[in-house]
């Protein structure tokens, strides 16, 4: 009895076909985009935690404020870094290989009648090392100009192409903001990182002239840490901790006013950041279904109308109020279902495209699928049910004689 | 006839059924009461208005009198719950009505397997009943005609085939014939008589038409919802006093 209820839900569907497909739309559109954002969501977490791993377990970013993001994670209350605490670690702490200061800013570059907006990041060749991101034209920083603050930039292999083309940048003097600055290098291209933002798009500068020149202080926004082979990450994070906890004599019953953040964390905090967004977005798509599942309730409404005199001739052969009630329920359901698959399919192709686009791997859950087409069945149940009940309480007499 | 013999298959006792209240009061039917046994074929006929279609929605199980009784084989019908006068027109009874009402673009054969799919048949036995209900009222050939395919006269004879498909003991025919030219009315009327005694079926038919009534061996004559006769087929014209009646009223 139900295949034959299903069978008939199909008829009438496809009786209207282009009616039925506009009436799925909604939900076609909810589904699709359920299913794209969580899947590439889901590769991007997976491609962000393997890029991270293979940064390297042996890697601490070190900043001030107590939360590495989010609300108390303001630095403009904790003290900021300098320069002398990145040598100071250096010092200290033996299981540290090295570590190197990081601070960026937005800025324009200009060469000739080129200009591309890029990141500025002041550092030294320190960090170079640590990320083992080797200069391959020109060169790296000289001692002179990692401690004069001249004016001197290395460029990421992005920024290089943006501006030079195929001409060769090293010796020329490019505009960043007012500041003019020699290049002086080219940094190896390392390709999109796992958010899909391009590692190539900076240019690195020492970091007292970013300093002096750019930031017009003398601050250290976060400290880049590597750990010496065989040494425990842990012990020097705690180590770390204890030495800064006494360079900045925070008393014992107080909170650290900086994070030491290890890869691990910086994994969890990057997808979590993944999560909400996904979340979000799915909130979105939960609110086009929820149009989508109108939709169908309107159709199914209209539906009802114009069948009645069916309604009448199905309630005269016998047929009970509960039969017509599930005629019409499974017609929304299938028709929903409906909308559910092609939302899945379409969902699907768009996240692998995505995935391709982003280069995060393409991974579709098929927990998540199975939701979507459940949620959907769930839809057609909720908003066939009243369409539904008003055909199964039709007076068979009116009805035969509708119309 | 041994009718006397037999349970009425359909007893009306002081029936009235009554729309609407005070001043708009209408007694469709006002204290109808008769019997019909099994195997009889009775005719309705009565001026426009007289109540015989609500009588045949009340026989139909379609509706409720709003006072005294009817018992459909000895069962009080008012006592019965929508659900249950489903199952009784699933059962016992099969509609023929004016306007043919077969569902639209579904084709001859669907329309027919429509009441065996509320029987709970599986497909197979279904379609293999339709078929042969459709070679009896001879459209054999015509499986898969839509109705829109099909000629007054042959939409007629499908929605006969889908009132016998479920084997009923009734048939309840409102003005069948009232939409067909004479020549194809007296055809169907050829083809209920055959079925009827092929089928020993029960038939109540309201109609218009002296020709057709004719066919059947009981005339109830209604007028303002009360029965003014109820007699054998009369051999002399059937119109001749109510006729007057209405003249002189
Ligand atoms: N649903 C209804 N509401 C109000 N009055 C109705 C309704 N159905 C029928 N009637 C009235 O009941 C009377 C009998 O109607 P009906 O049984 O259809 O007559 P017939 O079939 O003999 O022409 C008529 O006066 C009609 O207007
Ligand atoms: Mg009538």
């Amino acid at each position: 009895m139900i295949w034959e209820t299903v069978r008939l839900a199909v008829k009438a569907i496809f009786r209207n076909a282009l009616r039925s497909f506009l009436t799925v739309l909604g939900i076609v559109i909810g589904v699709a985009a359920v299913i794209a954002m969580v899947t590439v969501g889901q590769g991007s977490s997976k491609q962000v935690t393997a890029d991270v791993e293979s940064l390297g377990a042996n890697v601490l970013m070190i900043r001030p404020g107590r939360r590495a993001m989010g609300p108390g994670s303001s630095s403009a209350q904790a003290r900021p870094f300098d320069l002398k605490d990145v040598d100071h670690i250096i010092e200290a702490v033996p299981e540290v290989e090295t570590a190197a200061p990081l601070g960026g800013r937005s800025l324009t570059a200009v060469y000739g009648n080129e200009n591309y907006a890029t990141q500025v990041q002041g550092t030294d060749n320190r960090y170079f090392h640590a990320t083992d991101w080797p200069v391959v034209m020109g060169r790296p920083f000289t001692a002179s100009e990692e401690r004069s603050g001249r004016p001197v930039c290395i460029l990421g292999e992005t920024v290089r192409t943006e501006l030079f083309g195929y001409s060769d940048p090293v010796g020329e003097t490019i505009r960043l903001g007012t500041l003019s600055c020699d290049v002086v290098g080219v940094l190896e291209a390392k390709g999109a990182s796992s958010f899909g933002t391009d590692q190539d798009d900076v240019v690195m500068m020492p970091m007292r002239a970013f300093q002096r020149r750019i930031a017009g202080n003398t601050n250290v926004a976060t400290i880049f840490v590597s750990v010496r082979d065989g040494a425990s990450t842990d012990d020097a994070k705690l180590e770390i901790e204890y030495l800064l906890r006494d360079m900045r004599r925070i008393g014992p019953e107080e909170e650290d006013d900086f994070n030491v953040m290890d890869m691990k964390q910086l994994a969890s905090m990057l997808t979590g950041i993944n999560d909400v967004l996904t979340g979000l977005l799915s909130a979105v798509a939960a609110v086009s279904l929820l149009v989508g599942g109108i939709g169908i309730m309107n159709i199914m409404l209209v539906s009802v109308t114009e069948r009645t005199r069916e309604i009448g001739i199905r309630l005269a052969v016998g047929a009970q109020a509960r039969q017509v009630l599930m005629q019409f329920l499974v017609e929304a359901v299938v028709l929903s279902l409906l909308g559910g698959v092609l939302g899945i399919a379409l969902g699907l192709a768009l996240a692998a495209v995505g995935a391709n686009m982003l280069s995060v791997p393409f991974t579709p859950d098929p927990l998540v699928v199975l939701m979507a087409f459940g949620f959907s069945a769930v839809v057609g149940v909720v908003f066939g049910f009243f369409p539904a009940r008003r055909a199964a309480r039709l007076d068979p007499i009116e009805a035969l004689r509708h119309q | 006839m041994t009718a006397d013999a037999m349970p009425p298959l359909i007893r009306f006792t002081d029936v009235a059924r009554v729309y609407g209240t005070g001043e708009a009061e209408v007694r469709a039917l006002d204290g109808v009461s008769f019997d019909i046994m099994p195997g009889e074929f009775v005719a309705i006929m009565g001026p426009s208005g007289s109540g015989k279609s609500t009588a045949m929605n009340v026989i139909g199980c379609l509706d409720r009198p709003t006072a005294g009784h009817y018992f459909f084989n000895g069962v009080d019908v008012a006592g019965l719950s929508r659900d249950q006068r489903a199952l009784l027109r699933r059962h016992y009874l099969g509609f023929v009505f004016q306007g043919f009402n077969l569902l639209p673009r579904t084709t001859a054969l669907e329309n027919v397997e429509l009441p065996l799919i509320y029987k709970g048949l599986p497909a197979r036995e279904r379609i293999a009943m339709a078929r042969e209900v459709l070679a009896l009222v001879g459209l054999e050939g015509r499986e898969h005609h839509d109705p829109s395919a099909l000629s007054g006269g042959q939409q007629q004879r499908v929605a006969i085939a889908r009132a016998l498909a479920g084997a009923p003991e009734v048939v309840l025919a409102d003005e069948p014939t009232g939409n067909l030219d004479t020549r194809t009315s007296l055809e169907i009327m050829d083809l209920l008589v055959r079925l009827r005694r092929e089928r020993d079926l029960t038939i109540v038919m309201v109609t218009h038409e002296e020709d057709m009534a004719r066919y059947a061996d009981r005339l109830i004559w209604m007028v303002d919802g009360k029965v003014a006769r109820d007699e054998p087929m009369p051999e002399g014209p059937l119109h001749a006093a109510p006729r007057h009646q209405e003249a002189g009223a």
